[in-house]
């Protein structure tokens, strides 16, 4: 097994799982703590709503496990929200990896950019980025409402209404906004070498 | 910058692509999966995979289609045809599609789309809209246009906005097979009365067309079948196209 995909009540893993699989790496679906404390890698995906996710982790004791992880942990999309500090989406308190905020768009000065941001974006990748070299100003295909704006751990950037974190990085965790499973051959590169950590 | 989005749709009857299908170096170019992934690697954006199947087993068999789609390409796809319950829904992304889309149901029973949202999240509920310009007046119809109803079109886009979905894919019966242009005035009229990005469908029959529903028409997406299904235009050279024409495209 090259990595373990937290199964919780927010999205589609098996998306990820065969995203993995194209990849040639084995991974397995688990909400069980102990396979995932011991996976050698562990990816948090997610596609859904804020607090709710939140709410199951904690009832699952999942929150803590994931705080606790050492090896490389990729959050996605909303796997990347909850590893924050804050959300505003249903005003939740997240797992705070990263001591950032979620914030919603604000679209009133430009109300032609709809919301969700819904479809594919370039990506400026920044030095030192886990995001490879060769992913710099390529497409990643994005479903969101919520953002993390720019800051320190920032390792890619995009545009949609302002500049903001398209891939965060801190120690042994990294996160996309968007969807690399869903990112045609950009979304694989990164997903390799996340996998090659 | 956001792309603007070319989406192939596939029609699926008891497990084979419908609509003569033309590509020469295709092996079993009838076969979903295999036109899915050739789309994919051409540089579609989306797909759209719609059951056109009216039997109980040509639904388990689209099930499983889905599921082979999912394991075999790496962009998202959206399932839709004869979807009416949140069971239905659950089954279908638990099988790796994306998105669903919803219409008769939804036009039937509105509180579907709430469903959906509630469940799913508002990005998975994709709401299609057949309509067609009847007595002055864009006019909702049902079960693939056989069935008129009471509702206009920008009434219940708009309803169905305010109830959850995630985006409209609005389809011209007017302009439906007729290769002569996507209904533009309609769209642009739609994009300027909702917040959810909206998909142009009916009517494409050649790459200008598709630039006309961007620039005109202000669509989010592009919906086409025949153009690619019978090889008018590879969707590179389409892209190349809308990007000479200064259309923000995914190359």
């Amino acid at each position: 097994m090259d990595a373990a995909i937290i199964k919780y009540n927010a999205g589609n893993v098996f998306s990820v799982e065969c995203a993995l699989r194209r990849i040639g790496a084995e991974a397995i679906v688990t909400d069980d703590p102990e396979v995932i404390t011991r996976a050698p890698r562990v990816i948090f995906p997610g596609v859904g709503e804020a607090s709710s996710a939140m709410a199951h982790l904690r009832e699952h004791h999942l929150d803590s496990v994931i705080k606790s992880l050492q090896c490389p942990v990729l959050g996605i999309c909303i796997g990347m929200q909850l590893l924050c500090k804050h959300s505003q989406e249903g005003d939740t308190d997240c797992i705070g990896i990263f001591d950032l905020p979620v914030l919603r768009f604000d679209n009133s000065d430009t109300p032609e950019l709809k919301i969700p941001q819904m479809g594919w974006n370039t990506i400026s990748v920044t030095p030192g980025s886990f995001v490879p070299a060769e992913c710099d100003k390529r497409f990643a295909y994005f479903v969101h409402s919520y953002y993390v704006p720019l800051n320190m751990h920032t390792s890619a950037v995009t545009d949609y209404i302002i500049p903001y974190s398209a891939a965060l990085q801190k120690d042994n965790f990294y996160a996309t906004q968007f969807h690399p499973e869903k990112s045609g051959d950009t979304g694989e590169t990164i997903l390799k070498k996340f996998m090659e950590l | 910058m956001l792309a603007k989005r070319i989406i192939p749709c596939l029609d699926v009857k008891d497990g084979m692509t419908v609509k003569g299908v033309n590509f020469l170096n295709l092996r079993s170019a009838g076969d979903p999966v295999e036109l899915g992934r050739r789309y994919s690697e051409e540089g579609a954006d989306e797909l759209v995979y719609l059951d056109i199947t009216a039997s109980y087993e040509g639904r388990k068999t689209f099930v499983d289609i889905v599921r082979r789609v999912a394991q075999a390409i790496n962009i998202p796809f959206t399932v839709g045809g004869g979807i009416g319950s949140v069971y239905d829904v659950d089954t279908l992304l638990g099988n790796g599609a994306d998105k669903v889309s919803v219409n008769s149901a939804a036009l039937k029973r509105p509180g579907l789309i709430d469903e959906i949202a509630r469940h799913f999240g508002n990005q998975v509920c994709v709401v299609a809209i057949d309509a067609r310009f009847t007595d002055g007046k864009w006019v909702c119809y049902l079960k693939g246009g056989r069935e008129r109803t009471d509702r206009t079109l920008q009434e219940w886009a708009h309803e169905a906005q305010e109830r959850g979905a995630g985006e409209i894919l609005f389809t011209s019966m007017d302009h439906d097979g007729t290769r002569n242009g996507y209904a533009c005035d309609a769209l642009a009229d739609l994009h300027d009365r909702l917040q959810i990005p909206v998909i142009a469908s009916g009517g494409c029959g050649c790459a200008a067309h598709i630039a006309d529903a961007f620039k005109l028409g202000k669509a989010d997406a592009a919906l086409a079948a025949g153009i690619f299904h019978f090889g008018d235009t590879d969707i590179p050279s389409l892209k190349q196209y809308l990007r000479t024409q200064g259309l923000p495209v995914r190359l």
